[in-house]
């Protein structure tokens, strides 16, 4: 066993007097990964900002914090200037905002090197390209001289990595790296951070909440929820006899089953030669206008009553940009199809008393409700717009009958947005799509944003609604295990092109196009129980 | 008020408490309050006629009603002048009468004077009077509320036309946005304080004229910030539900959009209005304001400027200007303060669910 590199003893931290994370003990050793995995507000962040000293004025830290043989607790703060960036490299989880927009690449690695090291001028900007060339980003000696904004979220989150171990850290404190990314990049950046923990014996503090990353590249795994440890050891431990009930809980949080089987039906939506493009604005003023960016390219698609259709796709291969135009909040061209309703050739008044059959839920819960109505209002919103005859007696009969059936209370109708969670929010979204009794219900990422246990009480939720509604579901999502308990087929898209299509698990079991199998391995998908 | 507070958001709720904390503002805000309220009063506090008088065992009300001069022993059948020795020697014989506080009204000329005007203070004209004999005092009560007044309406009547320009353009965008964006900024290159003078020599501008005309220029102000705020909520996710669910535009500008909207604006009101303030009072002072006569702040600034043997008309103006724009001025950094997401956030404190929002 090789010596303790971070030492954690009884760690308390509070916020204005509210005990965020409650006696959080642990050690971690030279050249292993240490992955602390819990659900949002289970305080996994801040115990590791803790340690460091990167919390705002107003935490109140208590407990001893070692690192090898330095007592962080009693640091000033010029010596933590010393020791973060230097005997501490940090990869955070936003890799869009975590870089200097106005300062060119090269530059920004230089200054770490010049702070710490001493390096100026042309030897910082030797060693920021050995750098570069050691996260494995190509043509190192360009990238100096790039903006940020010129790379993409993977080369960003290098160039991060880049940072942090400019200085060869001891312990390298990786907050979500990958959280942010396609799941294909996730697996590169992941590779390379361990790869790069071997090459120089550092110490990794790996923070996620993502157990199957958790499961290939932590040696040990402290499980946390609401700020107290459930659970410290060695991975394949936890993962095969978890002791604790909340780690069992989670590591059951997949989302299981499949969708109820259906009979073949004619379709409800029917979409020809779907087109969606925006123009490019025109580079000077004598110029000739760039071709159209095509954001969906043609694409033919149906829907059958009662039938879930998963789309599959990273971000910007146009999934939400299809969902939006078979909603026609964007303008597209091609035919759209809705039972008898021609929905293409409608606009104006004529769609929008259309509009209460086919309804959407977005990806945000945090953003879909307006965050100054009650719930009441929010739900009873498009009815009493589209029904306007209803008594207010009907009305509220209406909202108390949709929130009972999408699992809430009658009681939260007086209630604001703000004081409900995510998967609470996200209930209400559907309640205020489902009380128009559409036909279609276009989901885009509705699980996304949220935790593992409460995405599999959503997922069945919807599986519910579907059977006793007969709804059909267009189900957007970058995860295939929630795509696999919905969908009855899936679609996959790239650069808004559909690479392969058909029946779900057909697709999931033996992929044809190299795409759909980068995908369906980078998910590392649990095998189906029944 | 418990339950107007439980129902509010928490955001609202922070403000609310920021807003408290800032002692210079809240304080600013009930002095502002308390002296406007009392010049919503001028007529009882400072005016001409008594309140209320008893006379050979009748009662009289000459605050509201007009009597002649002969039901209270006088010759003509004019209004009384109750300021007429003779009337006032007859009501103290015969009845009694409660006078208000300052016994003249902005536009009363004082004959029983013992010095020319403009008279120097003096336990009879506290603020002394002005060189047409008027009471400086009284003539400030007036001044104030008028100019309050008129900031008011116009403040309102910007908003309204702000917010409705502002949002059209920001919600809809596009060639909607361009020309409207085009034709404010040529509307708002026109020379306002010209037109007016201009317009001086046609009619002869009176309240609402002047109200009209700055109308027209006041709101362009506001537009660029309705827009922005229109322009980023349009595609706010619970924007775009609305239009989902088949609501029309307007109701989902009224319902959506406006209440977010609405913060930014509110914190640029106080300063429109100590802007509308400053306007009038300048017109008055060079006379292209309000009529002659009519109590205004501007015109006693210029009163000082042209007799300055007589300090106090120019001390007077500044100050009750130079209080009354401070006042506003607080408020408003007050207001601005709080809605000042930085600051709302230092002064939060941390839940579970902050960090998602």
């Amino acid at each position: 066993m090789s010596k303790p590199l971070l030492r954690l003893n009884d760690l308390t931290i509070a916020f204005d007097g509210s005990v965020v994370v409650d006696g959080l003990s642990l050690t971690l050793n030279a050249g292993e990964t240490l992955a602390i995995v819990g659900e949002s507000g289970s305080g996994k962040s801040v115990s590791a900002l803790g340690a460091i000293n990167l919390l705002p004025s107003n935490a109140e830290i208590r407990g001893g914090r070692w690192l090898e043989e330095t007592d962080l607790s009693q640091l000033s703060s010029r010596e933590w200037n010393g020791v973060r960036g230097n005997r501490v490299g940090f990869v955070f989880q936003e890799p869009m905002t975590s870089l200097n927009p106005l300062h060119r690449i090269g530059k920004q690695i230089g200054e770490t090197l010049r702070l710490h090291q001493g390096l100026s001028g042309q030897a910082a900007r030797a060693r920021a390209k050995e750098l570069l060339e050691q996260v494995k980003l190509p043509r190192a000696e360009e990238l100096l001289d790039a903006w940020p904004h010129q790379l993409s979220g993977g080369q960003r989150q290098r160039v991060m990595i880049a940072m942090a171990i400019a200085n060869n850290p001891a312990l390298l404190i990786a907050d979500e790296p990958t959280t942010a990314l396609d799941v294909t990049v996730q697996q590169d950046i992941l590779a390379l951070l361990k790869e790069l923990r071997d090459q120089h014996g550092m110490g990794m503090l790996f923070i996620s909440h993502d157990l199957n990353l958790v499961r290939r590249y932590a040696e040990r795994v402290c499980v946390m929820y609401q700020g107290k440890v459930q659970e410290i050891g060695p991975v394949e431990r936890i993962f095969s006899q978890p002791q604790s009930d909340y780690t069992k809980a989670l590591l059951a949080a997949e989302p299981e089953g499949r969708p109820a089987t259906l009979s073949a039906n004619a379709p409800l939506l029917t979409a020809r030669q779907l087109k969606v493009s925006f123009a490019r604005p025109k580079t000077g003023l004598f110029k000739r206008q760039p071709p159209a960016f095509e954001a969906v390219k043609a694409t033919d698609l149906t829907i059958a009553p009662g039938e879930t259709l998963g789309i599959v796709g990273e971000s910007g291969s146009g999934k939400t940009t299809l969902a939006s135009a078979i909603m026609r909040l964007v303008q597209s061209k091609g035919e759209i199809t809705l039972g008898d309703a021609s929905l293409s050739t409608l606009s104006g008044n004529a769609l929008r008393r259309q509009r209460h059959r086919f309804q959407m839920v977005f990806q945000d819960p945090y953003g879909a409700l307006s965050p100054r109505m009650p719930v009441f209002d929010i739900v009873s919103e498009g009815l009493r717009f589209h029904y306007p005859n209803l008594s207010q007696g009907e009305v509220t009969e209406r909202v108390h009958q949709t929130l009972r059936e999408v699992g809430l209370p009658e009681s939260c109708a007086a209630r604001y947005p703000h004081e409900f969670s995510g998967g609470q929010r996200q209930r209400i979204a559907v309640a205020r799509a489902i009380i128009l009794e559409p036909e279609l219900l276009v989901l885009d990422e509705p699980t996304s944003a949220l935790d593992r246990t409460v995405q599999k009480q959503l997922v069945t939720l919807l599986r519910q609604l579907q059977q006793r509604r007969q709804l059909s579901y267009l189900f957007i999502s970058h995860d295939l295990a929630v795509v696999r308990a919905m969908a009855h087929r899936i679609m996959v898209l790239k650069d808004g092109e559909v690479v392969e299509q058909g029946p779900c698990l057909e697709v999931l079991a033996s992929p044809q196009h190299p795409y759909t199998q980068a995908l369906i391995a980078a998910a590392h998908l649990r095998r189906l129980s029944e | 008020m418990g339950w107007i507070t439980s129902r509010l958001s928490p955001i609202t709720h922070r403000r609310l408490a920021a807003f408290k904390a800032n002692r210079r503002a809240r304080i600013s805000l009930w002095l502002f309050g308390v002296l406007f309220i009392l010049s919503l009063m001028a007529e009882l506090i400072a005016n001409d006629k008594p309140l209320i008088m008893h006379f050979e065992g009748q009662w009289y009300v000459p605050l509201l009603v007009d009597y002649p001069e002969t039901e209270f022993g006088g010759f003509l059948p004019t209004r009384t002048d109750y300021l007429d020795p003779f009337i006032r020697e007859q009501i103290s014989d015969n009845g009694w009468a409660i006078w208000p506080l300052i016994p003249f009204s902005y536009q009363t000329l004082d004959m029983q004077m013992t010095r020319p005007s403009p008279a120097p203070p003096s336990s009879r004209h506290w603020l002394g009077t002005d060189d047409q004999g008027r009471d400086v005092l009284a003539r400030v009560i007036y001044g104030f509320r008028l100019s309050v007044a008129f900031a008011l309406v116009l403040t309102a009547g910007s908003l309204v036309m702000g917010v409705l320009a502002g949002g059209v353009q920001g919600y809809f965008g596009g060639k909607v946005d361009l020309v409207g964006q085009r034709v404010t900024e040529i509307w708002s290159g026109l020379p306002v304080l010209f037109l007016l003078i201009i317009l001086a020599s046609f009619v002869q501008p009176g309240f609402w004229w002047l109200l009209g005309i700055m109308l027209l220029f006041s709101w362009l102000g506001l537009v660029d910030i309705v827009r922005a705020e229109f322009l980023r909520a349009r595609n706010l996710e619970y924007v775009r539900a609305a239009k989902a669910m088949g609501l029309p535009s307007r109701l989902i500008m009224w319902r959506h959009v406006l209440p977010n909207a609405m913060v930014a604006t509110l914190t640029f009101i106080p300063f429109l209005f100590t802007g509308a303030i400053g306007t009038l009072t300048a017109l008055d002072f060079l006379g292209f304001g309000l009529p002659p006569g009519s109590p205004s702040l501007g015109e006693l600034a210029a009163q000082g400027k042209n007799n300055l043997h007589a300090p106090w008309l120019g001390i007077t103006a500044f100050m009750t200007l130079a209080i009354m724009l401070s006042l506003l001025v607080f408020i408003g950094e007050g207001l601005r303060d709080a809605f000042d997401p930085r600051h709302v956030k230092a002064s939060a404190k941390p839940t579970q669910g902050a960090q998602h929002v």
